[in-house]
This record gives structure tokens, C-alpha cells and sequence, in this order.
């Protein structure tokens, strides 16, 4: 069942990270319709990168998606995946060679969790053993214990758990391109927040080439490095970072699809981690307060935070409080207003807001003190942003123009905007 | 007239798409499954053996002796299963490949025809339908057992169709999106997944096939019905008992079969 070219396709690179995929000059007319479903669209995907298609139902995003894994046959254009054009290969050759993944995880109801997420690695001549292994290794990537539900059907698995599978079973023999048609579409919204943090969990450990179609905008924020919005006949309306489509979107056709609340949702795109953080005076338990005080004197800080043996911060005192005290124990203070590295700004400034600190302490995975963040330094963030944001494109910004006769920009004018 | 029992035909979409066993024997309905596949043997082995108490201690003239021999019974009934199995086989080549065929993208536009001929077939009364191909076949098995395929087609072409059309299309679309061909999704999700439909059509074909096959004796075909006609004829009223009361014995032990094979090959994790 396998060619010579797919047997020895080099799987045993996991986490190679993904491929570039080129999209060029793209049409699909369906006969008995006069417009054509994709117009002319040039779109460059860049490898390792999760790109989101977002724009209303019928504008072509899906018709797109398929044609990349020539489930719909182009009319016209090329696809190239990596170094290969890949337009005339044979179909069934190319899909096994991009992951697919549909709503609610498309599994076969008749086969266990081992065998569907094992289909394609059989078909790639795989021997017993090397799938076994895969297979168990997949499941722990997706949080789901092998040996419980290896052996289970998909009836027996809960919506959030099919899906689990169902991106498993599209990463079986680590492809370098991940498609996802509306993946998280027929879950609840608990269940679905939890599937994208795991999807970028998952991401920042495998690194592959990702595109999903989605219609909700707030996920394309979350979850995509680049958002391609599109209009009816998939005219590419705004293809750019998340950031840039909030603070600049194209015109009102995207500035409507972003609905309200852009500026919150900027809030929810810088983490804590891309900031430079404020330094703070640290101090042990034990230590005499008066050389203390000495030390956030003479930093000019009004602060000091205390940390424990394991560098976690136990305390946060100010300059008042430190001279009412002789030496400084070691209680912790329950009401510290403490965020993680991974936090969102906007969960930093609900911390903040909660604890009516103006300020809060930043601590890395390991919950190890790295450093202080205040709202002064929050806003500064913001408006940088934005400044930046009025700016150019980035230069590694990616291709996406049309060039079918519904072509509304210009490429010229597309690469300056 | 000769009237085994024959459940109602599953040829309707929602029936046939309704799980088998519960569909099929509203009489069991509240039992499971298993327990329904246990009683109906049971059932038949009593009635056959009260039958044969019956017939061993029946005070019968020379002529009911001799239609009545343990030879000559079993000569009918090998006649009668001949009929029915030969009939079936050959509408399972041709009804399940059809079937299949007319749910592929180019010819779906050939179901409505197909199934207006097929529909014939069924529509037609069984007894004329056999008398009429005799007239052109001749009198003779053959002619019977045409009439009997052409009687039992759409029950499995229309639960073949049904079976695959039932199949949620974005299994198909995963299955091709992963790479697997046209052939390989049909073989190993399609069809599997249709399994369950299919069965039950096929089940229904053979119950009613067992039934008609009765008829046969009218175009000099052989099978029981032979001893349900020869009692009308000299009114023989415990031959034609005999006859009807084995005709409808074979019926319910093909269904029970039917069912059998239903209950073991339904696809696991449905």
C-alpha cells in the first residue's frame, strides 16, 4: 500500500518542525456557478507557525483549506508544500503526508482509540511495534493515559477526549502540516479553552506548519501566529498578526468581524513574559531588618520582597512596615498578588485590580520570583504596541494577495499597507 | 392460501436505519437482544417436536402416509431451502454490489430509475410474477427461483443504500483526508459501518424468500409448497397443515439465523 516514497519519508526526525506551504494563484469555479468559490489567491503559510483563516460561512476559507490537502481539486493554480509542488502528486500520497483534522475529531466509531490514531502509520508500512510505541507516545502528548484508553471505543471518550484523539491521530506519522477544519467547534467553552491552551502546548513541542479554520474570531487571536481574513470568493481582506488586525484592522468589513472590545482583546495577546520586567529588592528570612532597609534606600525602592529557600516570594513589605519590624520571619502572606510568566497582561491586570496593588510579583513555571511588574509599566507596553503596530509590516511578513479578477488591492499597495 | 410468517419488509428508511434486533421483534422488545436469540430456537425445536408427536400418532390414510414420509418431507424441505438459498446468493452478488455502486458520486443520479425497476419487482404480486415467468422460462425450478430474486432484490439493494448513506459523510471526508483511498474508506469504514443496515435487509430477503418459495409448487418448482397445494387440491387438511406449518418453521429459523449473524457481526463499539 505504500510507495518507495512514503515508506522511507523521514519520520523518525519528531519535532523537526514544520514546512512552508505556497499557495499560488488559486482558483476552484464549481460548474453551474458563475462565480468562482476561491479567486485567484496567493498565500504564503510559513513553516512552524500556526496561521488561522477566519471570515464568515461561504467565503471560501474551507474550500481553501481542502485544496491544500487536494480533497477539492484546484481549477486552476499550484500548491507547494516545502520544496515539492505537490499540485499533480497523487492525492492519497499527499494526504498521508498532512495531518487533517474535522469538528468533534471525525473518528471511526468502529475501531479503538489505538487504531484510528494508528490508520495512518499502517498505511505507511509501519512495523507492529514502532506503532504501538507511537501510539502511546501520542497519547501522553494529549494528555490522555495510555493505558486507559488506548483500548477504548470513541463512544466511550467525551467530546473534549474525541477531539484529544482525533489531533493525535493526525500527528501519528509527524507530519510536517497540520490542517484543522473548525477543530473545536462542537465542544463547550470550558472544554474548548483547554483544547487551545493544549494545542499550544503541543505547538511549542512539535512546531509544525498549522492552519485552522475557524469562524470565531476571539480564537483566531488566541491560538494563530498570523490571521488571513477573508471576504466572499476567498478575497484575502487582511492577512497579517493578530496584533496588527486589532489595532489596524484593514477597513470595516474586518473591523466588523472583529466585533467589540478590540482593545481588551490586545490584552489577551502579550503575556508577561515578553516584558521587561521591573528589578525589586529581595530579602531572607532572618536578615536583620535595618541593613535591609539600608539596601532599598539606597536602590531608591520602596519595596522589598522576601523569598524563601526555594526563591518563591513569601512576603511583600514596604518601607513603613519594614521599620516596625526587628528581623523579618518566615510566614507566608496568603494575599500576595502573585502571575506566572505564561500570564496574560489581561490576567495580570485583573491580579493587580483584585489585590489593589497597582503592582504584582511575576514568578517563572517553577514559581521562582523573577521580577516585578506595575500597571505604569503595562500601560507603557500598550502604548509601544500600538505605536509599533502603526508602522510597517514586519519583514518577514508572509504573502497573501489575489489575483483573480476580484482583486480589490493592488500587490504593490498590499505590501506597503 | 399458504400463509408463513413474514415480519414487516425493512425496506422503509427509518425502519431499516433503527438497530436491528429492537426493530425487528417488537415481541421481545423488552427483552436483550441475546435472550430473544435464545427463546426463538427454542420455540421452533418445541413446535417441530410437537408436530412430530402429532404426525407419529396421526391416524393417516395411505395417500397422507405416503406425502407424509420422513423421505419425502425431507425431499420437500431440501427443495424448498435449494430454492430460498440459491435465490439469495444470487441476490447478494447482485443487489450489495448495486447497491454500492448507486451510492458512489456518479451514479447516485441512476437510484431513482434503478429503484422505480427494482420496485417493480416488488410491487408485482408474487403469484403472478412466478406464473408469468414460467409461461416464458417454462415451467420449472428455474423460472421459481428468477421469480424469487427479482421478488427479494429491493429489501437488500434499498438496506444497502440506506446502510451506506447513513454513514456520517465527515467520517469519509477524515478517512480521506488521512490519505486512505475511495476503495479503502469504503472497505473498512463504509461498509462496516453499514453492516448493521444491510444485515437486516438481508435477514428480511431471506424470510421473505423462505415465504415465497412456497409458490414455486404452482410453476412445478418443488419445495413445501408442494404439500400446501396437493392438500387444496384433495383437500387433505393435515397435508396442508404440514405444509404450512413447516414453511413458516423454515421462515422463523432463517430470521433466527438472520438474526444471529446480525447480533455477531455488528461492527463493536456502536
Amino acid at each position: 500500500m505504500s510507495s518507495p516514497v512514503t515508506a522511507t519519508h523521514p519520520h523518525a526526525s519528531a519535532g523537526v518542525g514544520g514546512a512552508r506551504i505556497l499557495i499560488e494563484e488559486v482558483t476552484k469555479r464549481y460548474p453551474g456557478q458563475k462565480k468562482p468559490a476561491v479567486d485567484g489567491v496567493t498565500l504564503e503559510i510559513p513553516a512552524g507557525k500556526i496561521v488561522m483563516f477566519v471570515g464568515p460561512s461561504g467565503c471560501g476559507k474551507t474550500t481553501t483549506l481542502k485544496m491544500i490537502n487536494r480533497l477539492i481539486e484546484p481549477t486552476e493554480g499550484r500548491i507547494v508544500l516545502g520544496e515539492d509542488d505537490v499540485t499533480d502528486i497523487d492525492g492519497d500520497e499527499l494526504r498521508r503526508r498532512i495531518g487533517y483534522v474535522i469538528q468533534a475529531g471525525g473518528l471511526f466509531p468502529h475501531m479503538t482509540v489505538a487504531a484510528n490514531i494508528a490508520l495512518v502509520p499502517k498505511m505507511l508500512g509501519w512495523d507492529k511495534q514502532r506503532i504501538a510505541a507511537r501510539v502511546d507516545e501520542l497519547l501522553t502528548l494529549v494528555s490522555l493515559d495510555p493505558e486507559v484508553y488506548r483500548d477504548r471505543y470513541p463512544k466511550q471518550l467525551s467530546g473534549g477526549q474525541q477531539q484529544r484523539v482525533g489531533v493525535a491521530r493526525a500527528l501519528a506519522a509527524d507530519p510536517p502540516v497540520l490542517l484543522m477544519d473548525e477543530p473545536f467547534g462542537a465542544v463547550d467553552p470550558i472544554t474548548r479553552q483547554r483544547l487551545q491552551d493544549e494545542l499550544l502546548n503541543i505547538q511549542s513541542e512539535v512546531q509544525k506548519t498549522i492552519i485552522i479554520v475557524t469562524h470565531d474570531f476571539d480564537e483566531a487571536v488566541k491560538l494563530g501566529d498570523w490571521i488571513v481574513v477573508f471576504a466572499e470568493g476567498a478575497e484575502i481582506v487582511q492577512y497579517d498578526t493578530p496584533e496588527r488586525i486589532l489595532a489596524h484592522p484593514a477597513n470595516d468589513f474586518v473591523e466588523g468581524f472583529i466585533g467589540s472590545g478590540a482593545g481588551l482583546k490586545q490584552l489577551s495577546l502579550t503575556r508577561v513574559q515578553d516584558i521587561d520586567l521591573l528589578d525589586a529588592v529581595v530579602a531572607r528570612p532572618g536578615e536583620q531588618t535595618s541593613t535591609v532597609l539600608r539596601r532599598v534606600e539606597e536602590a531608591g525602592h520602596h519595596h522589598v520582597v522576601v523569598l524563601d529557600e526555594r526563591q518563591c516570594p513569601i512576603q511583600w513589605l514596604s518601607r513603613p512596615q519594614l521599620s516596625r519590624l526587628g528581623s523579618i520571619d518566615t510566614s507566608v502572606d496568603p494575599n500576595l498578588p502573585i502571575v506566572t510568566c505564561r500570564s496574560t497582561l489581561n490576567d495580570a491586570l485583573d491580579n493587580m485590580l483584585v489585590f489593589g496593588t497597582g503592582a504584582a510579583l511575576v514568578t517563572d513555571a517553577h514559581e521562582k520570583f523573577v521580577g516585578v511588574l506595575d500597571i505604569e509599566t503595562v500601560m507603557k507596553v500598550m502604548t509601544a504596541a500600538r505605536k509599533k503596530m502603526a508602522g510597517t509590516k514586519p519583514a518577514d511578513a508572509p504573502l497573501g494577495l489575489n489575483t483573480g479578477a476580484m482583486a480589490t488591492v493592488p500587490p504593490a499597495q498590499e505590501a506597503t499597507r | 392460501m399458504s400463509a408463513p410468517v413474514i415480519p414487516e419488509i425493512t425496506a422503509d428508511p427509518a425502519a431499516a436505519t433503527g438497530t436491528g434486533l429492537r426493530g425487528r421483534t417488537p415481541v421481545f422488545g423488552h427483552m436483550k437482544p441475546w435472550q430473544a436469540l435464545i427463546i426463538q430456537p427454542i420455540a421452533i425445536l418445541v413446535i417441530l417436536a410437537v408436530f412430530t408427536v402429532w404426525l407419529l400418532n396421526a391416524d393417516l390414510t395411505p395417500t397422507e402416509a405416503t406425502t407424509l414420509s420422513p423421505g419425502a418431507l425431507w425431499g420437500y424441505t431440501v427443495e424448498h431451502i435449494t430454492l430460498t438459498l440459491v435465490a439469495a446468493l444470487v441476490v447478494l452478488v447482485v443487489a450489495v454490489p448495486l447497491g454500492i455502486l448507486l451510492t458512489r458520486g456518479p451514479f447516485r443520479r441512476l437510484t431513482g430509475p434503478v429503484l422505480a425497476v427494482v420496485n417493480i419487482g416488488q410491487a408485482a404480486p408474487a403469484v403472478g410474477l412466478i406464473v408469468l415467468l414460467a409461461f416464458w422460462l417454462g415451467f420449472s425450478p428455474r423460472a421459481a427461483t428468477v421469480a424469487l430474486i427479482l421478488y427479494a432484490l429491493l429489501p437488500v439493494l434499498r438496506n444497502t443504500m440506506v446502510g451506506l448513506d447513513a454513514v456520517d459523510p465527515r467520517l469519509v471526508e477524515a478517512g480521506r483526508g488521512m490519505g486512505m483511498s475511495a476503495v479503502s474508506v469504503l472497505l473498512k469504514v463504509e461498509l462496516p459501518l453499514a453492516i448493521p443496515v444491510m444485515l437486516a435487509g438481508i435477514r428480511t430477503a431471506l424470510v421473505l424468500l423462505v415465504g415465497t418459495a412456497a409458490l414455486a409448487a404452482f410453476v412445478n418448482g418443488g419445495g413445501l409448497g408442494l404439500l400446501i397445494t396437493t392438500g387444496i387440491n384433495l383437500y387433505l387438511p393435515r397435508v396442508l397443515i404440514a405444509g404450512s406449518l413447516l414453511t413458516a418453521l423454515l421462515a422463523l429459523l432463517f430470521d433466527w439465523l438472520g438474526a444471529l449473524v446480525e447480533h455477531l457481526a455488528r461492527p463493536k463499539g456502536l
